[in-house]
């Protein structure tokens, strides 16, 4: 696995990445792209919007779409093998040594907080930082069932809002979307066990 | 304040109890059969004797003395019968008195919270036992192990198997299954070697006489962690579900260890420590294979019986629970006849029927199952403790000795912690959330030992293990200390450790929301990622399941609803159920119009009213219960919305968030949601790709062809366009219909439920586009219960929308007689009212739904009517909605028309249903929610093509390019 890796990425590059993700994730990862439906054969090319949406199970995740979105830089269609690096490694488990040695000088990309901002961002489709009640209704529709009306849902967007807005805006920012969450379990939620 | 009353109560109900039912007994009974006991006799006369170590085999010459004794005398007006009568009385009277029991120690809430249940009975037991020994000098009861093996603990293993939490426990198969084998096996070697030791060092006392092999046997029975035990202490302490499905997991699987080492350590006691040859050892490694794995098969076979049986029960639903029982409780005996670990059996058996059983059952049966296990299981805990604290008071059965009790409790203690932790090191490398020093301090403090090893250190033979009467004061001393101090202090332990609990807090609509979310993106990632992992391992699994074991055990109307329609009335149940609990107060924050509603939402204030009253005017009811759940109105809103929510949103697809309790029932309604997503998603992406495409076309066109990216993304697209369009349409119609008929044959099965069920769905009329868009596309499912005439004429004007609520008006007919007129009047009101602003760029697309509006006011023109020509109909009354939509004010007929367009509509409703399958099942249930204004432009659009020959106005852009794309 880690020969494939060297020939298709260049070792300072492969330590670029590792040091920016964590390096688990990193040397593993291009095995599990040759086992995923993104069947690209580079792995140092691109990916297209295309590739992801060829995996059939996220045609059936309601957030699918979205969360293939949160792939793509803002207004790009392509992402190389170091965004989509990036980004997987949102969901890296925080491991305990990590907290206290503290290796990036910035937060790291498995923070709390980045795992919390990248939810935030699937709500937030105009990235003004807020969520509005029309981002969210969005959202809501696509994760419920047909049994629910549009009146019920609106009638939980706006408790949703007022529960969580505190400064009386009609939406949610992220110091108020981190507020509202700050009793779940987010590090344990959002990570996924990644093969050492 | 009725602390000591209560209490003393129980006391005086406990002697009185005693008094009725013992005394006579030393009476009638000569001295030598008085130490066995009516219990023992109790399982003599049951049928099954064939179990290992029933000591209650000689029971019966004693019986049947009693009775020839009694019967000498002349004729009596009325005789003393109390021989005949005695095994099942006295068993009726331990269940009453241990009943009562339990409610007499919840009746002091403050108590009740710092002590566990089990100590409680622990302690009744004990002075129970003393009572009975003071009275008689003797002790009659005590926990008999044929008793424990045969029928107290199937009924706790088969409860606990049956509601396993199958997710949760297979999630964590490999913590469990490490602690429950390793954990054990350490446990139980070092502490034998241990106090072999501390034999040899004379720590313990010249007395005990026993060996090594002694010591490890000893060690091996009383190193087990013990379910009764574990389920007794967690289920009140509230741990996080991860910490108890590990300690409480290991507790069962345990059980093939102990079971294999007991044996084979009581076969070696047999021969001879010097007889036994290094064969030996390897015969008990492959005894245990044999055991654990022997069992889990036995078990597996059973739950196959048990889900095919239940397949064809349809016509004999009153017998459904009894197969459940019988069959579960067979796997444990089957287990036990074959000596295999009968525990291991049962719970697999559970585990594995649960699934289809539950499907195919009825819902009463469901019902029955369920809460005829919960009391079972709870009566015998409550039995097992009891009979504990007896068992303990016979001073005749044990022999003390300090020593050896103080070596054990520490042993077993420092084992154990040592083990937990040093398998937590090495599991915590594979696991994604590691169990941290607070959760290892927890497991290691909630080893408890409980009946389990009672009943084995009471099985031993006195005659070769010599030291057996102090190892049963040792057992008992453990099993207390275990249970009584360490059950104590583990709440305030865990509270100390702030240990994350199960918090019974309802989660805030905020979180609910966000962790839905949270579970779908980690889905989604590991798609992205192709991790092969455990989901992959499952996602086989639930294949395999799905086309053969499915088909095998699912009742065919079941198979091949595929879970749709099931989902779908337990949904409809749970909201119906949601609301009643509620008072309807769904409805109100609905803001209805309806009259009937009216009178639903008035029964809340009521029972509110009453409750403040009995709150406020008796100042004696001090029940914290009460007052707690008396709800705020706040707290009313905030139910009512979980309940909207947990019950409509969709269930991520993998990872599965689930909290043990006895009362845990999954749900399967994957594959309804699966399709409904996949034909959102696949609509939205259409919309997007394309107008991607279009932009990039125009753009980027020149440098793409150079690139020569773009014949590729040609190549990529069409296949995924091709898969949505063609999959929307042969594959929900055909399902829907079947639907249509299946649900006929299976529709007098939850009649009633069904029925309330759908109001909730629609308890008022569908004004807007959007909702009458939803009712559309479930209205098939719907459509069929709403067919009975009687009910449907009341609300005419819901018949159009698709799905009347029969249960809106059954209650309407019945609690108020609606005045007809004024009812109308008012819906029609309400529905100008909201409908006035009718979203104009919506409007075209919403044709094919508002249609089915329209068909009221165009009910008296018989014409249109003519249910041959359904595609004649389409277009006409689409012509007539581009004229004319949201008019129904002045169409509002007179009443005697209007009756009589009920009526005849309603038979054009249901000959109306099977031909357009296609345009009311077509619109694929996704809500145009996903992509508002383009997404429901769109799918109109691909059945009025079919259907209608003119393209509807207003829709120029996309459709000018329809064709093409279809």
């Amino acid at each position: 696995m880690g020969s494939r890796a060297s020939t298709l990425l260049r070792e300072e590059e492969i330590e670029e990445i590792k040091k920016e993700t964590g390096c688990k994730l990193c040397q593993n990862a291009p095995l599990y792209l040759s086992q995923t439906s993104i069947t690209n054969p580079v792995f140092n090319s691109v990916f297209s919007r295309e590739d992801f949406q060829r995996i059939p199970e996220l045609a059936i995740n309601p957030l699918g779409d979205r969360i293939i979105n949160a792939f793509f830089p803002e207004g790009e269609d392509q992402v190389n093998f170091r965004g989509f690096m990036r980004t997987l490694a949102h969901f890296r488990p925080i491991e305990d040594n990590e907290k206290n040695k503290n290796a990036a000088p910035s937060e790291p990309l498995n923070s709390r907080t980045n795992k919390l901002l990248f939810a935030f961002r699937l709500y937030d489709l105009d990235r003004d930082d807020k969520i509005s009640r029309d981002e969210l209704l969005q959202v809501l529709r696509m994760m419920v069932g047909v049994n629910i009306s549009d009146e019920q849902l609106g009638s939980i967007a706006d408790r949703t809002i007022q529960e969580a807005d505190t400064n009386g805006d009609n939406s949610i920012s992220f110091n108020e979307f981190m507020k509202v969450l700050e009793k779940v379990d987010v590090e344990q939620k959002m990570s996924i066990r990644f093969l050492h | 304040m009725p602390k000591p009353g209560l209490l003393s109560a129980a006391l005086l109900f406990g002697v009185a109890a005693i008094v009725l039912v013992l005394f006579p007994l030393p009476a009638s009974t000569d001295s030598g059969d008085g130490t066995r006991g009516p219990v023992a006799l109790a399982h003599s006369a049951a049928e099954e004797r064939a179990a290992p170590g029933v000591a209650a085999e000689d029971e019966e010459p004693g019986g049947q003395h009693q009775q020839q004794h009694q019967h000498g005398g002349g004729y009596k007006v009325v005789q003393w019968e109390w021989s005949y009568v005695q095994t099942p009385y006295i068993i009726a009277i331990w269940l009453l008195v241990a009943s009562v029991a339990k409610i007499l120690f919840h009746f002091s809430q403050r108590f009740t919270t710092v002590v566990p249940e089990s100590c409680m009975l622990i302690l009744l037991g004990l002075v129970l036992g003393g009572i009975v020994l003071i009275a008689n000098k003797k002790q009659l009861y005590q926990l008999e192990p044929a008793l424990f093996f045969l029928f107290l603990l199937p009924t706790i293993v088969g409860d606990a198997g049956y509601f396993m939490p199958a997710r949760l426990f297979f999630d964590n198969l490999g913590a469990i299954l490490t602690y429950a084998v390793v954990g054990t096996l350490w446990n139980s070697f070092c502490t034998g070697f241990s106090l072999y030791a501390a034999k040899v060092l004379n720590v313990i006392d010249e007395k005990v006489q026993a060996d090594l092999m002694d010591f490890l046997l000893f060690g091996a029975l009383i190193s087990a962690v013990d379910p009764v035990a574990v389920l007794a202490v967690f289920e009140e302490v509230h741990v996080n579900d991860t910490l108890f499905i590990i300690v409480f997991g290991e507790s069962l699987v345990n059980d093939a260890v102990t079971v294999v080492l007991y044996k084979v350590y009581i076969s070696f006691v047999e021969v001879g420590p010097k007889n036994v040859q290094t064969v030996d050892y390897f015969k008990g490694v492959a005894s245990f294979l044999i055991v654990s794995i022997g069992g889990t098969l036995v078990g597996l076979v059973f739950a196959v019986i048990l889900g095919f049986i239940t397949r064809f029960t349809k016509k004999v639903r009153i017998i459904e629970p009894l197969f459940v029982f019988l069959l579960v409780y067979l796997a444990y005996l089957t287990a036990e006849l074959f000596s295999l670990s009968a525990i291991l059996s049962m719970t697999f058996c559970g585990i594995g029927a649960n699934k289809y059983v539950e499907a195919n059952i009825s819902q009463k049966s469901r019902t029955t199952v369920k809460y005829t296990m919960k009391t079972l299981a709870s009566i015998a805990e409550t039995i097992i403790f009891i009979f504990l604290g007896i068992s303990a008071v016979d001073k005749s059965k044990w022999a003390w000795d300090t020593g050896l009790v103080s070596c054990t409790l520490v042993f077993i203690f420092i084992f154990r912690a040592v083990g937990v932790v040093g398998q937590t090191w090495v599991l915590n490398r594979f696991r994604l959330v590691p169990l941290d020093k607070i959760d290892q301090v927890v497991m290691s403090y909630g080893g408890l030992r409980g009946a389990v090893a009672f009943a084995l250190v009471v099985l031993l033979d006195g005659e070769q293990v010599k030291a057996k009467d102090y190892f049963v004061a040792t057992t008992i001393v453990v099993v207390f200390f275990t249970v009584m101090f360490q059950g104590l202090t583990i709440k305030p332990l865990v509270k100390w450790l702030k240990v994350p609990r199960s918090t019974s807090r309802k989660p805030t609509i905020n979180e609910e929301i966000h962790e839905r979310a949270f579970d779908h993106i980690l889905t989604a990632v590991e798609d992205i990622a192709g991790l092969q992992g455990y989901h992959h391992w499952r996602d086989k699994w639930e294949q395999f399941d799905k086309n053969y074991l499915s088909k095998l055990l699912l009742r065919k109307s079941v198979y091949r609803k595929s879970e749709l329609w099931e989902a779908y009335q337990k949904i409809n149940i749970r909201d119906a159920i949601s609301v009643i609990d509620q008072g309807g107060n769904v409805l109100t924050s609905a803001r209805l119009s309806l009259p009937s509603m009216a009178s639903r939402a008035s029964f809340p204030e009521f029972t509110n009213v009453t409750n403040y009253l009995r709150e406020n005017g008796s100042g004696v009811c001090l029940d914290l219960q009460v007052i707690d759940n008396v709800p705020g109105a706040k707290v009313e809103e905030d139910t009512e919305t979980h309940h909207v929510l947990a019950g409509n949103l969709y269930k991520p697809r993998r990872r599965y968030q689930s909290h043990y309790s006895r009362h845990f029932m999954p749900l399967g309604e994957k594959e309804r949601q699966d399709r409904e997503v996949f034909q959102r998603n696949m609509k939205y992406r259409m919309e997007s790709s394309k107008s991607t495409r279009h932009k990039r076309h125009k753009k980027e066109r020149s440098i793409k062809k150079r690139h020569g990216s773009d014949p590729k993304e040609e190549s990529t697209e069409k296949p995924r366009r091709n898969v949505s369009w063609h999959d929307k349409e042969p594959v929900l119609v055909p399902v829907d219909s079947e639907d249509d008929k299946a649900e006929h044959s299976e529709k007098d099965e939850d009649e009633g439920i069904t029925f309330v069920a759908r109001k909730v769905e629609t308890p008022k009329p569908r004004p807007k586009s959007v909702p009458a868009a939803v009712e559309a596309s479930s209205s098939p499912l719907a459509s069929p219960l709403s067919r009975p005439p009687s009910v449907d004429t009341p609300l005419p004007w819901k018949g159009g929308v698709g799905s009347p609520p029969p249960c809106v008006s059954v209650e309407a007919t019945k609690i108020i007689p609606v005045d007809l007129q004024q009812a109308w009047n008012q819906s029609i009101s309400s529905l100008e009212s909201i409908s006035s602003p009718p979203a104009p760029p919506s409007a075209d697309a919403v044709h094919p739904r508002i249609s089915a509006l329209s068909r009221i006011p165009g009910a008296p023109r018989p014409a249109s009517y003519t249910p041959s020509s359904s595609s004649s109909f389409f277009s006409t009354s689409n012509t007539q909605l581009v004229q004319g939509s949201f008019l129904f004010p002045e169409k509002i007929p007179k009443e005697e028309e209007e009756d009589e367009s009920s009526h005849e509509l309603q038979p054009l409703m249901s000959t109306l249903k099977p031909p357009p399958p296609a345009t009311t099942s077509a619109p694929p249930p996704p809500p145009p929610g996903s992509a508002p204004g383009q997404g429901r432009r769109k799918h109109p659009r691909v059945f009025l093509r079919s259907l209608v020959s003119a393209p509807p106005p207003g829709n120029t852009e996309p459709w000018s390019r329809g064709p093409t794309q279809l």
